[in-house]
This record gives structure tokens, C-alpha cells and sequence, in this order.
């Protein structure tokens, strides 16, 4: 695929819009996975994802937006997944997992029994962007702005909460609002970006730019600004790339940021000596 | 005698339904320094958290004769992650939360605290550092600056001989003995040479509460109050030991 060709894709609607989508993701994840990949809670945000499809797959059945079931599934994992924490009654890693299998099983059973063809499935587990709407820009930039809102008013409370929760509540923060709200806007993150990544994927985006920025910024907000940074770069090369070459789009973005993450690691490392 | 800052009336504490603490009564007045031994399990902690209003008793009084004061923590430091992505400047200011103005921004006298507190506990050039770049000990220092920097009435001290540098252990034990002249210690101890060398009173928890008035122990008052610590002391050179006895 020659230069031209790459640039002309820009004049197309669709790269336009999968383009946006991806930028607009990229931010929502930046904010949210430098939450989840700081507090070490990869795994949990891995559990909601595969929650989430049980959702989707009871709201085929019943014949309404998938999309609205994932979202409710994925903040009743969340939410159920941060009081088990603070009561603590059970093994977290256990119940993560039984969340995890038990919304796949559900979304499976779920699409089986719904009569007739099921639209899109494929596009839920491994991504469509390239299909992405004008409806989906919009929802995704109003939950950038809600989500962008609540960490520039709340940023100190949800890094203080997430570094030190129990000096936290010693201080009168509200550690519990803080959290099940942060639980509320990473579950609503994931559901988005699946739209982007699909559901096998899109730990992806919270994960890997976020771990690139960690190589060279050593605070908060400073891996927010590089995962933005990554996520972007990643995003847009991935889409270049899935586009010349034909091959799907979420799989090509991870090509994509895991190259970048390697070579930071290696200029990171050139660095040192 | 003032009154006292807190008083703990038969207090009954615990986690999951199950009591660790049973009819604890202390009271904590403005300059006490009080060490607080005892076995693990005990329920030192149990009881600091108490204090620190983090947890619920099932029974019993916890009051505040004076208002409630403004109490630090410097909480027990191996159960913080050193690696969160956050500077020595960022987590020493996090102690300027309180509970009515938490969402407020910080003003500029709120940072000059922070870089006094800096120089003093010997982080000098090292605000803007991420906390794991320092070692266990000047993590440490950076927690205890956090623990202060809000001017509490009250300091709470979950082992802070555990982790703290050698070189900077005296200095540690400077740095409290004058915290004390403007605010109470509360200090829970594995090591009965920094609790003879350093506190006034001791309290032994070991499901209950033992006070003792003075800062002198035997192992015979050890073995009345049931706390089974070591009488082996460690620690710098010179340093107090305990009173012989016959």
C-alpha cells in the first residue's frame, strides 16, 4: 500500500469515523486504565469484561440493545466485585472468576436459545470499529466528558482512595462513594471500548499504553498524559495498518501498541546506561 | 489532670463477628506517650482502628471529651503498595485531607508545609521523586511526614520501628520525642527497647487492656498483664535497657 493510498483513506467516512472512535476511546482509556493498572486490578477489569457478555446475550434474547445489557451487567460486576472486596467475606481472585465464566455462560445460553441468526456476535467478541457510527461518537465523547469531569473535580480523593484507601477514610474521604464510582466509570469504559476491541481484546487499551507511559512518567497524572499519547499513536497506526492489510482492526491496534511498549522499552533502557 | 483527648469505655472489637478486643478501657490524654505492646493477634491494631474511627466496635464507648481531634496515622508500611505511581510530595500532602474541605484544592501554604516537612524527615530533593525509586525507609519517612503535616492532636504509629533506616532510627525517635511536646503518641511496638527508651506509659493488648503508668517493665508485671513479648531488646548503640530486677 503506497503513501497515497494510506492518505486517501483518510477521505473515506468510515476511517473518519473509526478514527475518531479509536481517539475518543484511547482518552477514556487512558483515564480509566491508569486507575485499573495502578491499583493492580487488571484482573477484575478482565472479569467485568467477560461479564458484560451476559448481558449482551440476555438482551438479544429479550430483543433490546445489547449494548444497554452489557452496560448493566458490567456495573453490577463492578459494583459486586468492590463490595466483595471491602467485606471480604470471600476469595476476591475466586469470585472475580466466577463472575468472569458465569456472564460467558450466561451470554452463550442466552444467544443459543434467541431464535434465528444472531447480528454482530463476532463483532462483540473481536471488535468492529470500522463499522463505528455517528451514534457511537457521540456516546463516547459524552462519556469522555462525564468521565473527564469526575477525575479533574475528584482527581486527589481518587488517587489518595486508590494509593492509601484505609488512611484515606481516616481523613474523612469518602472512600466508598469514590470507589463505587470509580467502579461505575471503569465498567462503562470497558463496555465502550468493546465496541473498538471486542470483548477479547479490549483489556488491551487499558493495559499496554499505560504500561509505555510507566516507563517514562512516574506519577498519576503523568501516566494518564502518556497513555493518551500511546493509546492514540497505537490506535491510529493500527487502523492504517488493519485497513492496508486487510485484517481486523482490534488485533491490528495491539500490533501496534505492543510494538511501541517494546521499543520504549528499549529506549527506556538505552537511557539507564 | 486534663481531660482526656480520647476515653474508651468497654470497648468490644472485632472483625467478622468474631471479638478481639473485650472491655478495653483507656483513656489517652493530651501529652501521653503511650507504647503499646503486645502478641500478634493481640489486637494493637484492632484497637488503633478503633481510634481512627475506621472501625466499628460491637459494643462499648469510644468519646471525645474535647471534640473530636484530629488524629495522624502513620500506618503499618508494609501494607501500602510502594510502587503506586505517586510522588513523596503527593502522598506527604494527602494528609491535608479533612473530612468537611476533602474536595477542595490545595492552597500554596498546604505545598510550603509539605517541602518543610520534606527537609525535616530528610527527603531533601527527593519531593518529586516517585515513592518507588525510594528505599523502605525513606518510604516510611515520607508516610510519617503525611501522618503530621495536618498538625494532629493525636499521632497513631502502627510499628514504625519495623522498617525505619538504622541511620535515620535515632533521628526517628528525636522527631517523636518532640512531636510529643504538641500532640499525644499513641505507638504500637514489637520492640520493648524502643518502648522503654521512649514513652511514658504502656498499655499490654493482648484481647484486653493493661496500663501501666510507667515506662518501666519486668518481667514479672510482663507476665501479670499476660503479654508474652520478649524482653530482648534491640537497637542502636547506646540505648536504654530495661530496670534489672531481682
Amino acid at each position: 500500500m503506497t503513501m497515497q493510498n494510506i492518505i486517501s483513506l483518510f477521505e473515506y467516512q468510515f476511517f473518519q469515523n473509526a478514527l475518531m472512535a479509536a481517539i475518543l476511546t484511547s482518552a477514556l482509556a487512558a483515564l480509566v486504565g491508569t486507575y485499573i493498572v495502578s491499583r493492580k486490578v487488571v484482573f477484575i477489569s478482565g472479569g467485568i469484561t467477560h461479564a458484560s457478555f451476559g448481558g449482551i446475550g440476555m438482551a438479544y434474547f429479550f430483543g433490546l440493545n445489547p449494548f444497554l445489557g452489557a452496560v448493566v451487567f458490567a456495573i453490577g460486576a463492578s459494583l459486586g466485585i468492590e463490595w466483595i472486596s471491602t467485606k471480604g467475606k470471600m476469595r476476591e481472585d475466586s469470585a472475580i472468576a466466577i463472575l468472569w465464566s458465569l456472564g460467558m455462560a450466561l451470554g452463550i445460553i442466552f444467544v443459543f436459545l434467541t431464535p434465528g441468526y444472531t447480528p454482530n456476535l463476532m463483532s462483540f467478541l473481536f471488535g468492529s470499529i470500522l463499522s463505528v457510527g455517528k451514534a457511537d461518537i457521540v456516546v463516547l465523547a459524552v462519556v469522555l466528558v462525564v468521565t473527564s469531569l469526575f477525575f479533574i473535580i475528584f482527581y486527589r480523593p481518587v488517587v489518595d482512595t486508590a494509593f492509601d484507601p484505609e488512611f484515606a477514610r481516616t481523613r474523612g474521604i469518602p472512600v466508598t462513594f469514590i470507589r463505587n464510582s470509580m467502579a461505575i466509570l471503569v465498567a462503562v469504559a470497558i463496555v465502550l471500548s468493546i465496541r473498538v476491541m471486542g470483548i477479547i481484546l479490549v483489556l488491551s487499551i487499558f493495559t499496554i499504553p499505560q504500561n509505555t507511559a510507566l516507563l517514562f512518567y512516574g506519577k498519576f497524572s503523568g501516566i494518564i498524559k502518556g497513555s493518551v499519547l500511546f493509546g492514540i499513536s497505537g490506535s491510529i497506526l493500527g487502523l492504517i495498518a488493519a485497513s492496508a492489510f486487510d485484517i481486523p482492526g482490534s488485533a491490528a491496534i495491539i500490533f501496534m501498541l505492543t510494538l511501541q511498549f517494546l521499543i520504549s522499552k528499549g529506549v527506556a533502557l538505552i537511557q539507564k546506561r | 489532670m486534663s481531660k482526656p483527648l480520647v476515653s474508651i469505655q468497654n470497648l468490644t472489637a472485632g472483625y467478622n463477628g468474631t471479638p478481639v478486643l473485650k472491655n478495653v478501657n483507656l483513656d489517652i490524654h493530651p501529652k501521653d506517650f503511650l507504647g503499646v505492646i503486645g502478641p500478634n493477634g493481640g489486637g494493637k491494631t484492632t484497637l488503633s482502628k478503633v481510634l481512627l474511627g475506621i472501625l466499628n466496635p460491637f459494643s462499648g464507648q469510644v468519646s471525645f471529651p474535647s471534640g473530636r481531634p484530629n488524629i495522624g496515622y502513620l500506618p503499618q508500611v508494609s501494607q501500602i503498595d510502594h510502587s503506586f505511581p505517586v510522588t513523596v510530595k503527593e502522598v506527604i500532602l494527602s494528609g491535608m485531607a479533612r473530612p468537611k474541605t476533602w474536595w477542595k484544592p490545595l492552597k500554596k501554604e498546604h505545598k510550603e508545609k509539605a517541602d518543610y516537612l520534606i527537609n525535616k524527615t530528610g527527603l531533601s530533593g527527593l519531593g518529586n521523586r516517585p515513592v518507588g525509586q525510594l528505599s523502605g525507609g525513606q518510604f516510611q519517612r515520607a508516610l510519617l511526614a503525611r501522618a503530621i503535616i495536618n498538625e494532629p492532636q493525636l499521632l497513631v504509629l502502627d510499628e514504625p520501628d519495623t522498617f525505619v533506616d538504622r541511620s535515620f532510627e535515632g533521628e526517628l525517635y528525636t522527631l517523636l520525642e518532640e512531636l510529643n511536646k504538641t500532640m499525644a503518641i499513641f505507638l504500637i511496638s514489637h520492640d520493648i527497647g524502643t518502648i522503654s527508651s521512649l514513652v511514658k506509659t504502656i498499655a499490654c493488648v493482648n484481647g484486653t487492656l493493661h496500663y501501666h503508668p510507667s515506662n518501666v517493665l519486668t518481667a514479672d508485671v510482663l507476665k501479670v498483664y499476660n503479654c508474652p513479648i520478649d524482653l530482648i531488646a534491640h537497637g542502636p548503640v547506646p540505648h536504654r535497657v530495661l530496670k534489672d530486677h531481682e
